[in-house]
């Protein structure tokens, strides 16, 4: 037996033993998810016990050193892990923006002692980050941001506003995108620092989202004092770091997992014909299309990743990532609708769960505007990789 | 396994279109279409092609090819979709091949594998009875005859149809049309008493037959595979031309787009480059986007096939996608030319044309996302 098969065999017993029952079943939406942090509620005990046990291996961020809090699993291994979790329906023990945005730009532009502080405790789920970019002045055009970072010798006083930021009001940590030097052009003079949202003079206000919910906030900034210990990289130098952090928000959004696939989904609503199809040939013949652009798009995934693991350079191809993935996440969720019909539409009560699928499906539109937005995407492409004109 | 090329076929890639390039662009498609060539590929072409290995890409090396599998053989039609090279190319080698191998016995193979990786040989199936295709719905009678058999009926869109030495023929030998049993395939040889062939020129420029078959007798050793049992045995033959018709679709794809925003870059309105339009930008961005997703489909479909075993999914995945995308990529590239993309001196124009060939050859999208949503299980 090989080392793989090996390390297969042993993830597989302990999955069997480890992850509790209830745990593995799909999330239905992002209520389920466990996000870790000073404030986070689990929903359920199995919940917690599930988190603690994968981050006590490591297993939260199979891929991260073990120094720092991670797994120190080769890609071979995470790729058997995410498998093996897959064959068993597992819930991701822990999903937050400091493991998929954050803790990457750390890994590579951090000190040492940034990543012993920061990287265990966003594994172990103990920190939740927000992410402090968008401001109303500056969404597509980021760069223009004017959030100001005054220089005190040993910390800059912070003030300004942030909008859209998700979760601000839940997470206990921000990394946040501040001006440092307004006297050159707009990319230059951008820091990349991180506070604690406990901080003197942070304040939040939540914004309601058309699918009905909170997730995201204003972000106030007055007279907030952060360390220039917290300064990530360079000073004036954070777009950078902007930019690649980025490159991970985006491969990640475009990344859908494996969600049930939607002929599985219209089976179970509509049931099949005598031939085993589905009924509605108009809406079976609209599937299968989708289905044939899903499947080419997590083979292109697949490919992205083994391109990466190549030494091939990522860079503006995680662009075309967001856009396609996206654009076809919102495809899906017009369909989960057309599927189920008015029953899709249904906003509160017993039968849909508290609107599930229709609040789902208007959380999906902001999918090609989060992170960039798609047209945003496809000028990168035009530039980067056609080489066409600005 | 890595969803790449390995070195090996990188190699070959790299061969390849360095090879169309220079022996076969689209210029030679267009002088053979001008002269109304009786061949309607370049013999020359062909037996280099043949010396480069390129007619044995799926016969294995004892039989005299070179055995690069689904992979090589769509690596290499990925390249002839760049330059639209003509050749009886994806008839004889790849076609054939792949359903000798699949159905053949020892003595059929060692008659006929050698001679066409060689080159000397032209083979090609014979499927299709009407403008669909729906092997299922094959018609043309094969009857026993004294220990041979008497094949009567028609066939149309015959690759390579009216330049072969030898036709594969999938025929009825029992059952009724729309039924997957009781169908056979014969070898039957060109000058058969009884067989017509005539050569249909069609919108590619590339050759193409319509074939009658007036009681046409071959022997009992005609026969190729199961008696009766041919759907099972060419239908994963049939997968793997599909996958590697898909790879030429996207050759023809990727071609249109880089033609397409090099003249971008170029062509000045308005005192600009056109490329400097958004709406220009964002529609070359959005088919670059398809054109990239549709290769990791087809790279797919090539390694599964293989890997062996039922490629039924991947086949018709990789078809389907190429469909749509060589679809848009063509359109696309004639309207970002503006009034040349409609003149027949601009290459661009040949591209559209082969492309929809290729989409409705062995099944158009619709055929392949009902079968994609079937081997699904919807
Ligand atoms: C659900 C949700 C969560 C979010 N979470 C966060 C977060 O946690 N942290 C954070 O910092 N931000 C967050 N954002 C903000 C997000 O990054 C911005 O909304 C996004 O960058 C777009 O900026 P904008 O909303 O100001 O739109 P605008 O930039 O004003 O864009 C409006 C429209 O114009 C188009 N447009 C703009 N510029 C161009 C151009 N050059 N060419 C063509 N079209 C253009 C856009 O594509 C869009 O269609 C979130 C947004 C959403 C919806
Ligand atoms: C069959 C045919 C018949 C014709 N008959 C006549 C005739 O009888 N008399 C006559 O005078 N002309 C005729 N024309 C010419 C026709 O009007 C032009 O082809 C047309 O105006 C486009 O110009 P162009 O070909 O130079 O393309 P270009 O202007 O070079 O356009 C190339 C591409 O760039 C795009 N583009 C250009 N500018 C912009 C912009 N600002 N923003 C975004 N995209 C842009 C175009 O939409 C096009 O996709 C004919 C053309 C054809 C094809």
């Amino acid at each position: 037996m090989t080392d793989l098969e090996a390390f297969r065999n042993e993830t597989r017993t302990w999955l069997e033993e480890n992850c509790p029952a209830s745990m593995r079943t799909p999330a239905r939406s992002d209520n389920d998810m466990c996000w870790g942090g000073r404030n986070f509620k689990f929903i359920s005990e199995d919940q917690k016990i599930w988190m603690e046990r994968m981050a006590a291996r490591g297993w939260t961020v199979p891929a991260w050193p073990k120094e720092y809090g991670g797994g120190g699993l080769n890609k071979e291994e995470v790729k058997i892990l995410a498998s093996e979790m897959r064959r068993i329906k597992a819930r991701s023990p822990l999903t937050s923006f400091g493991i998929w945005m954050l803790g990457p730009a750390l890994l590579k532009f951090g000190t040492h002692e940034q990543k012993l502080e920061h990287l265990p405790k966003i594994a172990r789920g103990e920190i939740r980050w927000c992410q402090g970019y968008s401001e109303p002045n500056a969404g597509s055009d980021l760069a223009s941001l004017a959030t100001k970072a005054e220089d005190r010798g040993d910390h800059w006083i912070v003030n300004g506003q942030k909008v859209w930021t998700s979760y601000a009001d839940q997470a206990d940590w921000i990394f946040c995108l501040v001006r440092t030097d307004n006297t050159g052009t707009k990319h230059h003079g951008i820091s990349f620092v991180l506070f604690d949202m406990a901080s003197e003079g942070v304040s939040t206000k939540p914004i309601m989202l058309i699918s009905g919910s909170s997730p995201f906030c204003e972000t106030f900034f007055d007279d907030v004092k952060v360390l220039k210990s917290n300064l990530v990289g360079e000073e004036n130098k954070g777009w950078t770091i902007a930019k690649y952090l980025l490159t991970h928000e985006r491969t990640g959004i475009s990344d859908m997992g494996m969600p049930t696939p939607l002929n599985m989904l219209a089976k179970d609503k509509l049931g099949e014909d005598a031939d085993g199809k589905l009924p509605e040939a108009m809406l079976r013949h609209q599937v299968a299309e989708h289905e044939i652009d899903a499947a080419s798009f997590v083979f292109t995934l697949e490919r992205a990743k083994d391109e990466a693991k190549a030494g091939g350079d990522m860079g503006a191809f995680s662009s075309m990532l967001k856009y396609y993935g996206t654009e076809l996440n919102k495809q899906r969720h017009e369909l989960i609708v057309k599927v189920n019909g008015s029953d899709g539409l249904e906003w509160e009560g017993q039968y849909s769960n508290n609107g599930d699928i229709a609040r789902s499906w208007l959380r999906t539109k902001a999918n090609s505007i989060e992170g960039g937005t798609s047209e945003v995407q496809l000028n990168i492409i035009s530039k980067r990789i056609l080489d066409l004109p600005a | 396994m890595a969803l790449i090329l390995n070195e090996e076929q990188q190699l070959l890639k790299e061969s390849a279109d360095g090879f169309f390039a220079e022996k076969a662009p689209v210029s030679q498609l267009r002088e053979l279409r001008d002269n109304r060539s009786e061949d309607g590929f370049s013999t020359e072409l062909w037996a280099e092609m043949a010396e480069m290995g390129f007619a044995g890409l799926l016969v294995d090396e004892d039989n005299g090819g070179t055995d690069f599998g689904v992979m090589g053989a769509g690596i290499v039609a990925e390249a002839m979709g760049r330059t639209l090279s003509a050749s009886p190319y994806l008839a004889s080698a790849v076609v054939s091949a792949s359903v000798i191998k699949a159905a053949a016995s020892d003595a059929q193979k060692t008659a006929l594998l050698p001679a066409i990786a060689a080159g000397e040989k032209i083979v090609t199936l014979a499927i299709d009875e009407s403008a669909h295709h729906r092997p299922e719905n094959t018609g043309l009678k094969a009857t026993a005859d004294g220990d041979g058999y008497v094949l009567s009926g028609l066939k149309t869109f015959v690759c390579d149809g009216h330049v072969a030495d030898s036709y594969l023929v999938l025929a009825r030998t029992s059952g009724a049309v729309g039924d997957t049993d009781g169908l056979s395939v014969f070898l039957v040889d060109k000058g058969a008493s009884g067989l017509i062939v005539d050569r249909t020129i069609m919108t590619d420029s590339r050759n193409w037959a319509k074939l009658t078959f007036e009681g046409v007798k071959v022997g009992a050793d005609a026969l190729v595979g199961p008696l009766n049992g041919a759907f099972e045995a060419v239908e994963p033959a049939l997968d793997r031309a599909r996958i590697i018709v898909a790879a030429e679709l996207l050759g023809v794809a990727q071609e249109c787009l880089d033609r397409t925003v090099e003249y971008l870059r170029e062509r000045k309105q308005f005192g600009v480059v056109i490329g400097s339009f958004q709406g220009l930008q964002h529609r070359a961005s959005h088919l670059f986007s398809e054109i990239e997703v549709t290769r990791s489909a087809v790279l797919k479909a090539m390694q599964m096939a293989d890997a062996g075993g039922d490629v039924r999914w991947f086949a018709s995945l990789a078809k389907a996608k190429a469909c749509k995308t060589a679809e848009l990529a063509t359109n696309e590239a004639i309207q970002m030319h503006g009034g040349i993309g409609m003149t027949d001196e601009f290459e661009i124009g040949f591209f559209i044309k082969r492309a929809r060939i290729l989409q409705s050859l062995f099944g158009d999208f619709n055929f392949h996302a009902d079968r994609f949503a079937a081997c699904s299980s919807y």
